[in-house]
């Protein structure tokens, strides 16, 4: 498993390399590093003699990937994406164009982001698996299909909605917990309560959609109508059983998003007022802040990679015919 | 009866919860030990850019560091027009002209004559920086934070983390040392260019200071510091401890308001020092981030990313009150202060805040003093009355939340690119195309639907409360509007439609095509929400029978259109930077243009006798012979139509009826220091609005319960179907 693990890893360094080209293309194909600046010097009173002096200072005075002025090595090195995009590899995020140390802010920012995506996470797995196992007992009944109805109603609203009408609700009307903010420590929790539920709630539809089906596939094998002509309880046929064999296929969604975690999102950090990544690669992206954005990109990159390795490890813990060669 | 163990559990439980939802707001998003203390709680939507006074230029900069940083002048709090009034000096100078030879000028000397003008500021002793790291001396007095090793700056990451702290009196050095900063090769201060026509020898500093500083630096990309007391410049100078002197370039009355600008506020070499040692960036601990002043509060919690608190300096120098205002100021309770010691509160709290909707919600239950009208919640707000004006709906009046509106110093237009072969030029027949034009544009219906009457129609680019603007009938743009009835009436489109055919458009067709006129519109208002009013803007247009062509582009690509002149009508803004009707009209000064000049003047209007009452305008002071050159230049302006006269937005303000103080305006930034809070009143508001209602989460857990049981009984008989 490890020469697998070394493997994939190996396959990651022209992954990101690709990736980290296509950000900086389509980045300098939307702003020139004169628009960069422009929008750094603020909109008054920007001279052109500012616009060099800023870029100057930046490096972003030299040409984008290929220098014909430059001597042999340099030709490749003496350029934009090389002095800014490849010092990635090391995880030296640098500067950002306003001058803030990237690294110090991601790691400042994660952890408000883990706090509300991992309660996310792992109450709605636990809620959704819940309720879809709910309908895979009740199925073809009237709840079942009340219940499927209700996901489908469910997944259809906006995610939008359920953070404004959680808000009303929660938080105006029955006045149980902030609005919005956050604070550190047993403080968090009252400010992570409304977001988690809404998180969770807004997770229900798609998901008990997507497990109840998982289940019901499981459902209908032979060794569940064995497992039940043993005489045992629904109950433990489908804790026991159905949900072991249903857990196979579920990684594939779930553990390749628990790198990503880290990264946040961006409606609930918004209108939550969470000071996670989640709005920290949108808000660079507004300040067209190159640096920020090539940093989060690759740290998102490096995460969804680590994620999916992850997810091919998991493979072999659910399922032991599974053999990583 | 007896009650069962597991009952009594559960009854104990929900007396407890509703016990404690009567003594607490559990929606209180701040610390309850808060509650009643003289604490400000504001917001922030974006992080701001730098805090650093030579280059902070945004008003969500402002909002923190004018707090913070003295400039040796202020707008009077309460007066209208604007006045300058000291803040740190001890009078408003009044500047020495000097001719090229240096001697002395009368005041009237004529504008060609002054070579140079003196400003000579003595600034008051007993000004002392807020207590700083950077000031902190051991006790043979030699500074203790100024010579970190690697190793010191461990457990250090935040200003804060730093156990010492001291102060000293601030002195005219460290006024010089700030404009000396403005020629910084790293800061790029966003006004260096425009002060390097003026102040003496700025231009060349700049020059030596990059020479000075590549020197030092060696490659090196931190930890360099560049002791600017080792350069002199020449237009600024030191007298004595107190006073400081600057020679500017010809005569130039609105340096001034930019003396009130933090980019002149005193900076203490020893904050400069201090921040450049190596390491402080690898933490963010830059003057960027953590300001050094003098001002009424200072930074003590600077975390962008969620809260940023000012507290109350504890150094602050005697500032009292102010004893006038405008004569509506003593009715409306903001003399009641008078003579007493700024500032008022003690803390001001600002939180990130991204989305309006949060924010309106937290001040309705009282967790924000003041808040914007949002377009969202504007009927919720706002109600008109049979006479037009406005007021609070009754449910706000219930709360006790009082408006205050104001007309801002700015202007939004519709401009015409002068260049353009169709639109553009200083012929009669594209006059009298731009004016029909301009009266078929009803911006009095769009600020109605739009803004929600947050506006008045501009008459032309002066806004009210800026020097040369006319109020009633002569004020009003004769090419535009009638007045009628004592008011401003537009003309018909009966009338814009015969200015079109004299133009040679009859029927808005283009002779030379056959076909109608085309205009291409440059806007970078992109998005759904723009969609309706960019369709309300077709259809102005309509009216005449010409197309409008939407080009919406990223504000990228607009400001690029912009300088290559390749427009025919957009849409633009400004804001004044300072009360001076200069900081308006040089918006349509022909040197000021935007092609070939990358000026202010996006039209790229030039007309030579405007230029030239501009270049006598631009200096004089506010007599009546400056007011007759700026009702010329507005006249000529409005002739040739360069721009559609657009809108002066309305500010609006709600607050809570807890604080006092609040005036409306648009210059002062500073304003902090003036606001007055009582916190009872407000935890007795807030407790009474935010008691939680419990009993839906029992209903939920009985529908819940009522629904588990039918499932229960399911599930017990199908298990006992199975087993038979």
């Amino acid at each position: 498993m490890i020469a697998y693990i070394i493997r994939r890893l190996l396959y990651a360094i022209p992954i990101l390399i690709g990736v980290n080209l296509l950000t900086f293309a389509l980045f300098f194909f939307v702003n020139s590093p004169d628009d960069m600046a422009r929008v750094h010097l603020g909109g008054k009173r920007v001279t052109p003699e500012a616009i060099e002096k800023w870029k100057e200072d930046r490096g972003y005075n030299k040409p984008l990937l290929y220098n014909a002025a430059g001597d042999s090595g340099a030709k490749l090195t003496d350029t934009i994406f090389f002095k800014h995009s490849l010092r990635l590899f090391a995880l030296e995020f640098g500067r950002s164009d306003n001058g803030r140390n990237i690294g110090y802010d991601i790691r400042q920012r994660m952890w408000p982001s883990l706090a509300i995506a991992l309660p996310i996470f792992i109450v709605g797995i636990l809620v959704h698996i819940t309720f879809a196992m709910l309908l895979a007992f009740f199925r073809g009944s009237y709840l079942d299909t009340a219940g499927v109805v209700l996901c489908v109603v469910m997944m259809s609203v906006s995610a939008l909605f359920y953070v404004i009408g959680g808000q009303y609700l929660v938080s105006m009307l029955l006045r149980l917990v902030p609005v919005s903010g956050y604070d550190v420590g047993m403080d968090a929790v009252k400010f992570l309560a409304l977001p988690v539920l809404v998180g969770v709630v807004s997770g229900i539809g798609a998901s008990t959609r997507l497990y109840r089906t998982l289940f019901l596939e499981e459902i209908g094998k032979d060794y569940v109508r064995t497992a039940r002509a043993k005489g045992l309880s629904e109950l433990r046929v489908l804790f026991r059983h159905v949900l072991k064999n249903a857990m196979i296929p579920i990684p594939t969604g779930v553990v390749v998003v628990i790198p990503l975690l880290f990264t946040g999102s961006l409606i609930m950090e918004s209108f939550f007022g969470i000071p996670g990544l989640g709005s920290y690669t949108i808000d660079a992206i507004n300040s067209q802040d190159f640096a920020i954005v090539r940093a989060m990109v690759f740290l998102g990159s490096v995460l969804y990679i680590l994620g999916l390795i992850l997810t091919d490890i998991t493979y072999t813990l659910v399922d032991p015919r599974v053999r990583l060669s | 009866m007896k009650c069962p163990g597991a009952t009594r559990t559960v009854l104990l439980t929900v007396l407890i919860l509703f016990s404690a939802a009567a003594a607490a707001s559990w929606n209180n998003p701040y610390p309850a030990a808060d509650a009643e203390k003289n604490i400000l709680y504001s917001a922030f939507r974006e992080r701001p850019k730098t805090f650093d006074p030579a280059r902070a230029y945004s008003s969500n900069e402002y909002q923190f560091i004018a707090q913070i940083y003295e400039p040796p002048f202020q707008y009077h709090y309460l007066k209208r027009p604007y006045t300058l009034v000291p803040l740190t000096a001890t009078t408003v100078p009044v500047p020495v002209y000097l001719d090229k030879q240096g001697h002395r000028l009368p005041r009237n000397a004529p504008v060609a004559r002054i070579a140079y003008s003196v400003y000579e500021i003595h600034i008051r002793p007993g000004i002392y920086f807020q207590p700083h790291p950077a000031f902190a001396r051991d006790a043979a007095g030699k500074l203790l934070y100024h010579a970190l090793g690697p190793g010191d700056l461990t457990t250090i990451n935040a200003i804060g983390d730093f156990t010492q702290t001291g102060t000293r009196e601030v002195t005219a050095a460290d006024y010089v040392y700030e404009i000396k900063r403005l020629a910084h090769p790293k800061l790029h201060s966003p006004i260096q260019s425009l002060m390097n026509d003026y102040i003496v020898g700025l231009r060349e500093y700049a020059d030596t200071l990059k020479k000075a500083y590549d020197a030092i630096a060696g490659g090196r990309e931190e930890g360099v510091y560049l002791d600017l007391a080792q350069y002199p410049l020449a237009g600024v100078e030191e007298v004595d401890r107190y006073t400081y002197r600057v020679k500017i370039k010809g005569k130039y009355p609105q340096f001034l308001y930019w003396m009130a600008m933090p980019f002149f506020a005193p900076m203490a070499p020893e904050a400069d020092h201090f921040f450049s040692q190596p390491g402080m960036a690898e933490k963010n601990l830059t003057l960027d981030w953590y300001p050094v002043g003098s001002g009424a509060y200072m930074l003590t919690i600077n975390n962008p990313n969620r809260q940023m608190v000012l507290e109350r300096n504890p150094n602050y120098h005697e500032e009292l009150y102010p004893a006038e205002g405008e004569p509506g100021d003593a009715p409306a309770g903001l003399l009641a202060d008078t003579g007493k010691r700024l500032p008022f509160i003690d803390k001001v709290v600002f939180s990130l805040e991204k989305e309006s909707i949060p924010y309106w919600n937290k001040f309705l239950q009282g967790y924000y003093d003041r808040s914007a009208v949002l377009a969202e919640s504007f009927d919720q707000a706002i109600r008109f009355t049979g006479e037009g004006d406005t007021e609070v709906s009754d449910a706000m009046k219930q709360k006790g939340i009082q408006l205050l509106t104001s007309v801002q110093t700015s202007t939004y237009y519709l401009g015409f690119n002068m260049l353009d072969p169709l639109v553009g030029g200083y012929t009669e027949r594209a006059r009298k195309l731009r004016q029909a034009i301009s009266v078929a544009i009803d911006f009095e219906e769009q600020i109605s639907i739009f803004d929600n009457g947050r506006g008045i129609a501009a008459q032309g680019p002066l806004a009210p409360g800026i020097f040369g603007f006319r109020e009633g009938r002569a004020g009003v743009n004769p090419y535009v509007y009638d007045w009628v009835d004592g008011k401003p009436q537009r003309k018909s489109v009966e009338y814009a439609r015969r200015l079109l055919a004299e133009a040679g458009y009859p029927g808005g067709v283009d002779p030379a095509t056959g076909r109608p006129l085309m205009i291409n519109f440059e806007t970078p208002a992109t998005g759904p929400e723009r969609k309706a009013q960019l369709d309300w803007m077709r259809k102005q247009l309509q009216k005449l029978d010409i197309q409008l062509v939407i080009r919406a582009t990223d504000y990228n690509r607009f400001q690029e259109k912009m300088r290559k002149g390749d427009a025919q009508l957009y849409d633009w803004g400004w804001n004044a930077d300072y009360p001076d009707p200069e900081n308006f009209l040089f918006l349509l000064y022909g040197p000021n243009k935007k092609v070939g000049h990358d000026g202010e003047n996006a039209s790229n209007y030039d007309n030579p006798e405007f230029n030239r009452l501009f270049e006598r305008m631009k200096n004089m002071d506010n007599t009546s012979e400056r007011q007759a050159i700026i009702d010329q230049m507005v006249d000529i302006a409005r002739r040739d139509a360069p721009w559609v006269w657009g809108v002066h937005p309305k500010q609006f303000i709600l607050q809570h009826d807890w604080l006092f103080n609040t005036k409306p305006g648009q210059m002062a930034n500073n304003t902090l220091k003036y606001t007055r809070l009582d916190p009872k009143k407000r935890a007795a508001q807030r407790a009474a609005w935010n008691r939680p209602v419990i009993w839906p989460l029992a209903v939920a857990l009985a529908v819940f319960v009522a629904g588990a049981v039918p499932a229960v009984v399911s599930y017990r008989r199908r298990e006992s179907g199975r087993r038979r």
